[in-house]
């Protein structure tokens, strides 16, 4: 860590504690009081209208047996799955296509951005219309090509269409992440391999990706801790007329379970499974990232 | 080899035309969407239905229609003062905390900036229920407090991004501004805000942003009714409620993105500079 900075002497530091007071208790309240908190409310089974009653760690073993958890971990592990290589791919290859100099660079790069400032909400609206059974702009094109329509957001193919618009939502951000990341590369490296005739391809593998290997590994966790927290492109698609969802996260998961339920001792305790599941992942990142990268 | 600009673009051009096929039609899925959204929009209700991507008789009737429908002065009244007190409440926290952690040494400073900085690893569900039991218990459930007084306590991205630009800032400036008897708040004041101004563009774009587009602090805090609620929200009570009248909600879609677009335009640099930060570590 940097070691520059200046001693604050006699009443500066009365400075220091002013300036610092709000993150400080932002971080003691809420961050570590609230995580510390959700621990421990998830050994209590709690409705907010009775009084909290202490269950142990019931909230955790009742989960198994849970459908509607186990549903959720499911189709959250399957998007996953899917959405984290697929977006990591994506954006790498626009990332790669758009640091060269190319004509209209920037208005690439634009376009390829704005998903990720609009909202989801309103996106999710139109991706709602595009994948409409009836009358829909996907189902009329393959109406065109003289097929059948699908039911896009129906219970065989939800989980693809969502993950399709949370991938189309991501792009960019993945996009600018490696952009900045080749920034760091110098450009005579790529100069001098040409030289030795090194193919674009074979740069892409033994420069380009080697060199990145920081970047993705941050985009990667990055991904993955939003995959697990899906929530916004699910909640539009996919609600269903009782306020439930046809493709339930683990995150609508707790949303339902704690706040429209208010089974908060439950709804902590999935919470405190997300998390884990989170780190653990990212912990197997960072070993990998040590012994693919540490040299 | 002088040759004219535009021949050499032409060459360019013709040289790497799969490249550019590519490009273009990667660009072109990544737009269809707002095309599709835009042209439904301009479409009279009767036309709603039909596959042309520019409409045979364009109209503007369903944006004043859906206008009135939604509410929308009063959902977009409480987008703009939730997301205005976010920007303010992150800026100015962020800011003072960054500032602390880029010039001042004390104990603890590294193992509190870490601490931070794994507070981003942590998902936010971890933190939300005790957060909505605390307001609960306060009794400002319902109010549009919790929406932004969280933004008022610092923030790791937010800090993590300032703290970077403050350190360029030579140490000889704050050096000579102590000799003069300047207090610590006076160069915060007076010499790292205003040199910081790109960055703090950067946090406010991003800062109102994420307030604008979040859902799910508005869903769990804030009574689900039009007038009380934010945009998010009340597009998802609109869905409910005008069921496949898709040519009122395109247009109820392109007034709430509105606002973000056309910053997004004029600040494009300072939106890609706060999603860069994020990654260069």
């Amino acid at each position: 860590m940097h070691t520059r900075g200046i001693n604050p002497r006699g009443g500066q530091k009365v400075w220091v504690w002013i300036l610092l007071a709000p993150t400080l208790v932002g971080l003691v309240v809420g961050a570590v009081g609230s995580i510390a908190a959700t621990f421990g409310i998830s050994f209590f089974s709690w409705d907010l209208l009775t009084p909290p009653e202490w269950v142990g760690i019931e909230n955790y073993t009742d989960l198994p047996g849970n459908r509607k958890f186990r549903k959720a971990l499911f189709n959250t592990t399957m998007f996953s799955i899917m959405y984290v290589p697929a977006t990591i791919v994506i954006s790498l290859v626009v990332a790669v296509m758009l640091n060269r100099h190319i004509v209209g660079k920037s208005f690439f790069r634009m376009i390829f951005f704005l998903p990720v400032i609009t909202s989801p909400t309103a996106v999710g609206l139109v991706w709602s219309w595009i994948y409409a059974k009836d009358k829909g702009a996907l189902n009329a094109v393959l109406d065109v090509i003289g097929m059948e329509p699908v039911s896009w957001l129906g219970s065989k193919m939800v989980l693809y269409s969502v993950v399709i618009v949370n991938v189309w939502g991501a792009i960019g951000e993945g996009m600018i992440i490696f952009l900045a990341g080749s920034q760091a590369i110098p450009r005579d490296v790529y100069e001098a391999a040409t030289i030795d005739g090194a193919t674009p391809f074979q740069q892409f593998w033994t420069l380009t990706i080697p060199l990145l290997l920081p970047s993705l590994f941050f985009q990667t966790v990055l991904s993955t801790i939003n995959a697990f927290q899906a929530f916004d492109y699910v909640y539009i698609l996919t609600a269903t007329s009782s306020g439930g969802s046809s493709m339930p996260t683990l995150v609508f998961q707790i949303y339902r379970d704690g706040f429209n339920f208010f089974r908060m001792g439950s709804a902590s305790a999935q919470s405190v499974v997300l998390a884990l599941v989170v780190l653990s992942l990212t912990l197997v990142y960072s070993r990998l990232q040590k012994r693919w990268g540490g040299e | 080899m002088a040759q004219p600009m535009s021949k050499q673009i032409g060459t360019h051009l013709a040289q790497n035309y799969g490249f550019y096929l590519a490009l273009i039609l990667g660009g072109i899925l990544m737009m269809a969407p707002f095309a599709w959204m835009i042209s439904t929009a301009l479409k009279p209700a009767a036309d709603q239905f039909t596959r042309d991507l520019i409409p045979k008789t364009v109209t503007l009737e369903n944006f004043p229609d859906a206008w009135e429908k939604m509410k929308f002065s009063s959902l977009m009244w409480n987008s703009m003062r939730i997301a205005a007190l976010s920007t303010i409440g992150q800026v100015v926290t962020c800011s003072m905390g960054a500032f602390v952690f880029a010039v001042v040494k004390f104990r603890g400073r590294d193992f509190l900036f870490l601490l931070l900085l794994a507070t981003l690893m942590v998902p936010y569900q971890m933190t939300i229920i005790p957060q909505f039991l605390i307001f609960k218990t306060l009794g400002l459930y319902g109010t549009d407090l919790p929406l932004y007084l969280p933004q008022f306590l610092g923030g790791a991205f937010g800090i993590f991004l300032l703290r970077q630009y403050f350190r360029t800032i030579p140490l000889d400036l704050l050096e000579a501004a102590q000799l003069d008897g300047a207090s610590l708040f006076q160069i915060y004041w007076g010499i790292y805000l205003p040199l910081a101004k790109p960055a703090l563009g950067a946090l406010a774009l991003f800062a109102f942003m994420s307030s604008w587009n979040d859902l799910f602090s508005a869903l769990i805090y804030l009574p689900s009714d039009l007038e009380k609620t934010t945009l998010p929200v009340g597009l998802s009570l609109f869905q409910r409620l005008y069921r496949a009248q898709w040519a009122l909600m395109m247009a109820a879609v392109i007034i709430s993105v509105a606002p973000i677009m056309v910053a997004f335009f004029f600040a494009q640099k300072q939106f890609i500079q706060g999603i860069a930060a994020s990654g260069v570590k």
